[in-house]
């Protein structure tokens, strides 16, 4: 299958409106339908995006740091919580996975291209204008939106301009997470190499398959919600004001029957990351990977019954607590076939521990402690202790981080060098991942103990006996947010050359998968011509 | 007068307990950053839930501490495995991976039942509380609580029949926490956690809260009597608690939902007395009500009256 360059050169003469080479300047970006090209452009995007989501997370740290109002005033500050949140979910975690899907899942499946490349350009395409749009609110008078990034109504409504400038900010990217995700399907449901039915299919693709499903039932569902805040705001309705027969309650309910599944929406990639790294370098196969594909197909599932868990305090029947309750705690159970099984897959392997193991690893363990904080979480009665507070911010932000973004990272260390064709530095990597671990703790940790000692979330300013932790955590922020300059330094580096990738990459471990069959960089075309699947 | 007694009674940061291994890890932290006789707004230890004073909220904390070590059990088998894998499975040690070690249905099953079992012990007691919880049956004295952008009302029904007022941040904790007020918060009573006139309730009653809101969603919640709830305009949502005999003083806590620019100043704060001092406490609201035709003006150490209080 190296052969797959020649091959398509040799079929270049029937191919005129294939170009074997990318077009010259900023022309091969623009109007990019090159599955390889867009996924760069999605992963540069979410860098860039992680950048600017993380500078708001400073802000909030710096201004968190010790008690009273040092820095900015409690308006900015809502902005600054409200924007991290959107910026960090719709514009780095999210961007990122498609990206790589972008990237590998043709290579994977061992198709040419994504199937529907017009719509992949069109679908990255919008993303800048939309958070143009987004960002741009933070200097229009009454400023970004600022009632958090769930937009509960009446609150969100008492916005000024942010309200129409966020909705459809928001449309925009429900648009390109839809695009993205049909292609996603299309791609993997008719391009996959003759020989490759849907259990022989990478994780990796499987975990995007059912994310896809999920994006493309719950994005409407968002952009209806926004859309009835958009008429609430400007056009007199009262969907969601009560003086006027409506129902702020509706808001919320509607809002997160979206809302939960899109927390899977930016984990289950992240499963499938993971379910690709430890079998590598544990040279060993995935323990169970039939029921891992039950396991995140039955999570897919529950997350469509659960949300009311985020709405306990909110006021809710008795009925309704037991059953979200009960089937929040359900979830567990998928979710711990996952753990157990990759615990399985590296039980008496033979480990060794190049960056991308070492992320997934980090995933591995912390992604667990964010499972512990949730089925707590679950519990109704003690939940409303924990609701609002900081322990639903370290909760959440363990999922997300050594959760959703290790895995990226971990993607991008495993990938990169099948990318550039140059392996990166191992020591500035390996550098990158122990301080991530180190701060990321410093900084999450702590907020376990807030929380329960009874700190609110979304405030400026605190009461002094939480100062402590407050100054901890804010240590470990600044930590994370610069160790994260290196990331950016070793892909800048192994992007300009280094030592050159062979085509499997990994040598020594036991990477699986067409990917690793065609030479390092991947050439612009691949698998012109199928691969056959035994 | 309320000022002495409040701060004689007031609940600090008492007695460490619980979480020794969160001790041991953030040990070195600690020792840099505590600072000795922080003011507390609660029982909280700094980092655990408050057991606190009332039947719910020790049973809350009975079932958190449950499902925590729960999991810190799982934690170290898990993590065991984990580890050890790590330690023993090294490549660089020589290890030869078992490539046919790849599926066990009956592991599998072991795994997915013990989890499903664990669960159904946490979720029993769990459902048993939430139905004490909901029990807002026979209660003794209700209060209206409303929530405005961004103080309390209180309206009393029942035996406190009458007697409405606003609850506001305190004066001074306002002025120190402007941008760059210059006041050091450490040497502010009770920072952020003081308002000008608090709820009064009986001890040994059960209270009954009625909440809603004016304008966006708020959330009135006291770690010590482990109640919160959101007050959502155009519902009325309800909430109880009964603070145990012997457990007077005063409790605070704050607004729970983001409710815009100063959310994190819109304090909650409880002075639970005996019913004996509950009722004079009524009669002298009632009779101050009579005798300026207006809701009673706060006492010592109060800001302006309520009336006077408009949003920001």
């Amino acid at each position: 299958m190296a052969h797959d360059h020649d091959a398509h050169t040799a079929h270049d003469a029937h191919h005129d409106d294939h170009h074997d080479q990318p077009a010259a300047g900023i022309q091969r970006w623009l109007f990019a339908t090159n599955h390889k090209d867009i996924g760069t452009m999605y992963l540069v995007f979410s860098l860039v995006m992680f950048f600017i989501g993380g500078a708001m997370a400073m802000v909030i740290r710096a201004e968190l740091f010790k008690p009273g109002l040092q820095l900015v005033d409690p308006g900015f500050f809502n902005q600054m919580t409200t924007m991290h949140a959107l910026v960090m979910i719709f514009g780095a975690v999210m961007p990122a996975f498609v990206g790589l899907a972008n990237w590998m899942i043709p290579l994977q499946v061992g198709a040419p291209d994504m199937a529907l490349p017009r719509m992949n350009n069109f679908s990255f395409w919008i993303l800048p204008f939309a958070f143009t749009i987004l960002l741009s609110s933070l200097f229009v008078p009454g400023g970004a939106p600022a009632g958090g990034w769930t937009m509960y109504p009446p609150l969100f409504l008492q916005g000024g301009n942010y309200v129409a400038m966020a909705i459809f900010a928001v449309h925009l990217m429900g648009a390109s997470s839809i695009m993205g995700s049909i292609n996603v399907i299309v791609t993997i449901m008719n391009m996959r190499a003759p020989g490759m039915n849907l259990l022989k299919m990478p994780l990796f693709c499987w975990s995007w398959l059912i994310t896809a499903y999920l994006l493309i039932a719950v994005m409407p569902v968002l952009a209806g919600a926004v859309t009835m805040l958009l008429t609430d705001h400007y056009f007199g309705t009262s969907f969601f004001n009560a003086a006027g027969g409506g129902d702020p309650m509706m808001f919320e309910h509607v809002f997160w029957f979206f809302g939960h599944p899109e927390v899977y929406i930016m984990i289950l990639p992240a499963f499938g990351i993971v379910s690709e790294i430890l079998p590598t370098f544990s040279r060993k196969p995935l323990f169970g990977a039939t029921s891992m594909i039950y396991a995140i197909a039955s999570i897919a599932f529950l997350s469509f019954i659960v949300w009311g868990h985020h709405m306990f305090v909110d006021g809710m029947p008795l009925a309704a607590q037991v059953f979200f309750m009960m089937s929040t705690m359900l979830i567990a159970v998928p979710t711990g076939v996952k753990v157990f099984n990759w615990t399985a897959t590296m039980w008496r392997g033979s480990l060794s521990f190049e960056p991308p193991m070492l992320f997934a690893i980090s995933f591995l363990f912390l992604f667990t402690i964010g499972g512990f904080s949730g089925v707590m979480l679950a519990i109704v009665p003690v939940d409303f202790q924990y609701n609002q507070t900081y322990f639903v911010v370290a909760h959440f932000h363990y999922v997300l981080v050594p959760g959703a973004v290790f895995a990226i990272m971990a993607a991008v260390y495993y990938w990169l060098p099948k990318w550039t064709g140059n392996m990166y530095s191992m020591g500035l990597a390996k550098a990158h991942f122990w301080l991530s671990t180190i701060f990321v703790n410093v900084l999450f940790f702590p907020q376990h103990f807030l929380g329960l000692a009874g700190m609110p979330r979304r405030i400026p300013d605190y009461a002094v006996q939480f100062s402590d932790w407050n100054m901890v955590s804010s240590i470990g922020a600044f930590g994370f947010g610069l160790s994260q300059i290196l990331f950016v330094v070793v892909i800048v580096q192994c992007a300009r050359g280094g030592k050159k990738a062979s085509a499997e990459v990994w040598d020594g471990a036991t990477p699986t998968g067409l990917e690793w069959t065609i030479p390092s960089p991947a050439p612009y075309h691949s698998f012109t011509v199928a691969p056959e699947v035994k | 007068m309320r000022v002495t007694r409040a701060s004689a009674i007031d609940h600090r940061t008492s007695r460490p307990r619980g979480f020794p291994w969160a001790v041991a890890l953030f040990a070195a932290a600690l020792a840099a950053f505590c600072s000795p006789n922080v003011a507390g707004a609660n029982t909280s230890n700094g980092f655990n839930l408050p057991v606190g004073v009332t039947g719910l909220s020790q049973a809350m904390y009975a079932l958190h501490m449950e499902v925590f070590w729960i999991c810190v059990g799982i934690a170290v088998v898990v993590f065991g495995a984990m580890i050890y894998s790590l330690v023993k499975f090294r490549r660089s040690q020589g290890a030869v991976p078992d490539t046919a070690m790849v599926h066990s249905t009956q592991v599998e099953i072991i795994w997915t039942i013990i989890p499903v079992i664990i669960l159904v012990v946490m979720a029993v007691p769990a459902a048993d509380l939430i139905i004490k919880q909901e029990d807002t049956r026979n209660s003794e004295l209700s209060i209206r609580v409303t929530g405005y952008q961004w103080k309390w009302q209180y309206q009393y029904m029942d035996a406190g029949d009458g007697v409405s007022f606003f609850s506001t941040l305190k004066q001074d904790s306002n002025f120190a926490r402007q941008l760059d007020s210059g006041v050091d918060p450490e040497t502010v009573p009770n920072y952020l956690l003081d308002v000008d006139k608090p709820m009064v309730i009986p001890s040994g009653t059960k209270v009954r809260l009625l909440l809603t809101s004016m304008d966006v969603i708020h959330a009135w919640w006291v770690p010590d009597f482990g109640a919160k709830r959101s007050a959502v305009p155009g519902f009325v949502n309800e909430l109880w608690f009964k603070v145990d005999a012997g457990k007077e003083g005063v409790y605070r806590g704050q607004c729970a939902a983001l409710c815009g620019r100063d959310h994190g100043f819109m304090p909650v704060v409880v002075d639970v007395r005996t019913p004996d001092d509950f009722k004079k406490w009524v009669e002298e609201q009632k009779a101050a009500v009579k005798q300026a035709g207006t809701p009673a003006a706060p006492t010592a150490g109060g800001g302006p009256p309520p009336s006077a209080q408009v949003l920001n």
